[in-house]
C-alpha cells in the first residue's frame, strides 16, 4: 500500500481532530469535551471516520470523509449553544473547525477526481461540488461569527439571516412584487423588445445599421445608471421610473447584439435563399432571427442581470417605501443588518432564478447550437 | 458579461483609414439625435415656459416660447449646448480643488475606480491562474463566481460601507472594493478561458520539450491569455467605474460623480445631472482609451501582429 500524501493529510486532520479535543474549547471557564459525553462520542466518531477514509479509496473514502465533516460540523454547533463556548471560543475549538475544514476540502478533492463514464453520475458530481463547497462556507461563516461572537451589526451569522427571512416572507415579497414584478420585469420587456424590434428594422436598412452599431456599442459602454435620477423626475417616485432606468439600460445591449447576431448568417446560406427566391421577410424569418438567436440571448442574459442593478440602483434616489433597494438602504442605516442581509438573499435568489430561466429559455431553443452539442 | 462578449475582437484593419462608408451613416445619425434632442427639450419644457410667461404676465410670441425652452434654468429636459456650457463651467471656470468644480469630483471617482480596477484584476487573474491549475478550485469555485454576477451585487455596497465604515474604514477603500467586486469577474472568465485557449497540441508539443509546468505558463498559456485579457479588461475598467460611481449613492458621499448625481436629484439641478453624466461618459470613454493604448503598446512589446 503506498503512503500517499492523500493518506498522510487524512491522518492529519484525524489528528487534528483529537488534539482539538483534548485542548481547551473556550477562554472562559466552561466543561471540556470529557463532560459532554454527546459530543466527545461525535467528535471521535469523526476522528475514526477520517481514519476509515484514509485506509480506503475512491467512493468509500469520500462517503466516510463526508459523514465525519456531518458530525464533526454537528459537534462544533452544538458546542457553540453553550454560552460559554460562544463568543469566547479558544484553540480546541478552532482546531476542530479547522481539521473539518481539512477533511472537507479533501472529500471534494476526492470527489473532483472521480471519473466515471457514467454521464448522469459525473454530472450529479458537477452539480454536488459546488453545493458542499456553498454549504461549507456557510458552515465556516456561521461558526466564525458565533465562534469569536462578531457583533450582528456588523455581520450576522447565517442562522440569524434565515429566521429573519422567514420571519418577514409578507415583506419580502412586497419588495419583491415593487422591485422585480413592476420595476424589472415590465422595464426588461419593454427595453429588450425595444431594442429587438428597432435591430430588425436597422437590418432592414444597411444605413440605419451601420450608422447605429457604433453608437450602440459606444453608449453600452457608458455608465447608463446615472440616468436614475433624470427618470425618477420625469416619471416620479413609484415604478415607472425604476421600470423606465431598465428599459434605457437594456435597450443598447439587446440591440447591438441583435444586430450583430442579424448579420450572423453566412454568405453561403444567403445566397441560398436567394436562389430560392425568398423576399426579405421570409429570409428574416427562416435565416437571419434564428442565426440571430444565440446572440439575443446573449443579451437577454446579460440585461438580466443588468436590469435588476438599474431597479435597485433607481430606488436610491426615491421610492414609495417599499421596494429592495429601499429597504436595504432604510435598514442599512438603522443597523438592523439581518433585515438588510434577508433582502440581499432575496434579491440573490431572484436574480439567480431570472438568470437561470433565461437560461433554460436558451437551452430549449437553441438546442442546436454548437455550444450546446458537446 | 458572458463568454462571447469577452473574445478577443477581430483586428481593426487600420484605424486611420476610416472610409467614408463608415463614417457618414454614424455622423448622419448622430446629427438626426441631435436634432431629436432639441425637439423634444422644445417640446417637453414647453409647458414650463409658458407658465413661467403666463405667471409673469409677460406677452410672448411663439419664437420667444422656443427659445425660452432652450435656455430655461431648471428644464425638464436640458438642451446639448446647456449641457456642454455647465459641463464647461463646471470643468473650467473653477479651480480643481473647488467642490464646485467637476474635475475635484471625477477625480474622486476616478481614484476608486482605479485602485478597485487593479485590485479587482489582480484578484482575476490569481483566481484564473488558480482555477485552471486546481481541478478542485475550478469544480467548486467556478459556479459561485458565475453565480456571484446574477446577484444584484449593487444591492450590497451599502452594506460593504456601513461594515467597513464600523471598522474603521472610510474613504477610497471601500468604495474601491465594490469596484473590485463588480469588475474581477470579466478578468476571471476571460483569462480562465485564454489560459485554456491553446490547443492540446502545443501542450504536447510543450511536453516532448519537457517542459516545467512553470515553463508551460509563461511560455504558453500566459502568452496566449493575453488578448483575452486585455478584452476584458476593457469590459472590467467600465464596469469599475460604475461600481465607484454607484458605491457614491447610497453613502451619501460628499464628494465624486454619483454624489454630484444625488446633490443634483435632490435640488433638481437637471442640468447639473447632465453635465455629471457627460463627465462620466468622457471617463469611461478615456478608460477604454487608457486600455487600448496599453494593449497596443504590449502586443508591440510581445511581437504581436496587432
Amino acid at each position: 500500500m503506498r503512503f500517499g500524501w492523500r493518506r498522510a493529510a487524512y491522518l492529519a486532520v484525524a489528528l487534528g481532530v483529537l488534539a482539538g479535543a483534548a485542548m481547551p474549547l473556550s477562554h472562559a471557564p466552561a466543561p471540556g469535551l470529557f463532560a459532554r459525553p454527546g459530543v466527545l462520542a461525535a467528535t471521535l466518531a469523526t476522528a475514526a471516520l477520517y481514519g476509515a477514509a484514509a485506509a480506503v479509496a475512491g467512493w468509500l473514502s469520500v462517503a466516510a470523509t463526508f459523514a465525519g465533516v456531518l458530525l464533526g460540523c454537528a459537534a462544533t454547533l452544538v458546542l457553540l449553544h453553550d454560552p460559554t463556548i460562544a463568543g469566547t471560543a479558544a484553540s480546541g475549538f478552532w482546531l476542530l473547525v479547522v481539521a473539518n475544514w481539512g477533511a472537507a476540502w479533501l472529500g471534494v478533492a476526492g470527489l473532483a477526481a472521480i471519473r466515471t463514464h457514467e454521464r448522469a453520475i459525473s454530472s450529479a458530481i458537477d452539480l454536488a461540488i459546488p453545493l458542499l463547497f456553498g454549504a461549507f462556507v456557510f458552515y465556516l461563516w456561521e461558526v466564525a461569527v458565533r465562534g469569536f461572537g462578531v457583533p450582528t451589526v456588523l455581520v450576522p451569522a447565517p442562522s440569524l439571516i434565515a429566521v429573519r427571512f422567514f420571519g418577514s416572507l409578507w415583506m419580502l415579497w412586497q419588495d419583491f412584487f415593487q422591485t422585480f414584478v413592476l420595476g424589472v420585469l415590465i422595464g426588461y420587456a419593454i427595453g429588450c423588445s425595444a431594442g429587438f424590434l428597432v435591430a430588425v428594422v436597422a437590418h432592414r436598412y444597411t444605413f440605419l445599421g451601420r450608422g447605429l452599431l457604433p453608437i450602440g456599442n459606444f453608449v453600452s459602454a457608458l455608465p447608463i445608471v446615472g440616468i436614475a435620477p433624470i427618470m425618477v423626475m420625469w416619471f416620479g417616485f413609484d415604478w415607472p421610473s425604476k421600470a423606465a432606468v431598465v428599459v434605457v439600460i437594456t435597450f443598447f445591449p439587446m440591440l447591438v447584439n441583435t444586430l450583430a447576431g442579424l448579420d450572423a448568417a453566412g454568405h453561403i446560406e444567403r445566397d441560398l435563399m436567394r436562389s430560392y427566391g425568398a423576399g426579405h421577410r421570409q429570409t428574416l424569418q427562416k435565416l437571419h432571427l434564428p442565426a440571430a438567436m444565440p446572440f439575443i440571448f446573449n443579451a437577454l442574459k446579460i440585461n438580466s442581470t443588468l436590469a435588476f442593478i438599474g431597479a435597485i440602483v433607481a430606488e436610491f434616489f426615491g421610492t414609495p417605501t417599499l421596494g429592495i433597494g429601499f429597504r436595504i438602504s432604510i435598514e442599512a442605516g438603522r443597523m438592523a443588518l439581518d433585515m438588510v442581509w434577508a433582502e440581499i438573499a432575496l434579491a440573490a435568489i431572484v436574480g439567480m432564478a431570472f438568470y437561470g430561466l433565461v437560461a433554460l429559455a436558451e437551452r430549449a431553443t437553441t438546442f442546436w447550437h454548437p455550444s450546446f452539442r458537446t | 458579461m458572458t463568454s462571447s462578449a469577452l473574445a478577443p475582437a477581430a483586428p481593426v484593419q487600420s484605424r486611420l483609414h476610416l472610409p467614408l462608408a463608415r463614417i457618414a451613416p454614424v455622423t448622419i445619425i448622430v446629427i438626426a439625435l441631435m436634432a431629436l434632442w432639441y425637439v423634444a427639450a422644445v417640446l417637453m419644457n414647453l409647458n414650463l415656459v409658458r407658465q413661467a410667461f403666463e405667471r409673469d404676465e409677460i406677452h410672448y410670441t411663439t419664437g420667444q416660447l422656443i427659445a425660452g425652452t432652450l435656455e430655461a434654468e431648471r428644464p425638464i429636459l436640458p438642451a446639448p449646448h446647456q449641457i456642454l456650457a455647465t459641463f464647461a463651467d463646471d470643468v473650467f471656470d473653477w479651480p480643481v480643488t473647488s467642490p464646485r468644480s467637476l474635475v475635484f469630483h471625477s477625480w474622486v471617482t476616478l481614484s476608486a475606480t482605479f485602485l478597485g480596477f487593479v485590485l479587482g484584476a489582480t484578484f482575476g487573474i490569481v483566481l484564473a491562474v488558480l482555477i485552471v491549475h486546481a481541478r478542485t478550485l475550478q469544480k467548486s469555485l467556478l459556479p459561485w463566481i458565475i453565480c456571484s454576477q446574477m446577484v444584484p451585487i449593487l444591492a450590497i455596497a451599502p452594506i460593504v460601507i456601513v461594515v467597513l465604515g464600523s471598522i474603521g474604514l472610510r474613504g477610497l477603500l471601500p468604495k474601491a472594493l465594490i469596484s473590485a467586486y463588480l469588475c474581477f469577474f470579466p478578468v476571471t472568465i476571460g483569462v480562465v478561458k485564454g489560459l485554456n485557449s491553446p490547443d492540446p497540441i502545443q501542450r504536447d508539443l510543450m511536453r516532448t520539450w519537457s517542459a516545467s509546468p512553470a515553463q508551460i505558463f509563461w511560455k504558453l498559456r500566459w502568452p496566449s491569455a493575453v488578448p483575452f485579457l486585455f478584452t476584458s479588461l476593457k469590459v472590467s475598467i467600465t464596469i469599475s467605474l460604475i461600481g465607484a460611481i454607484v458605491a457614491e449613492l447610497p453613502t451619501g458621499a460628499q464628494a465624486g460623480i454619483g454624489a454630484r448625481l444625488l446633490a443634483g436629484s435632490y435640488y433638481g439641478q437637471t442640468i447639473q445631472i447632465w453635465a455629471a453624466l457627460f463627465a462620466a461618459s468622457l471617463l469611461a470613454v478615456g478608460l477604454i482609451g487608457i486600455v487600448d493604448v496599453v494593449e497596443h503598446w504590449v502586443a508591440r512589446l510581445m511581437g504581436g501582429h496587432k
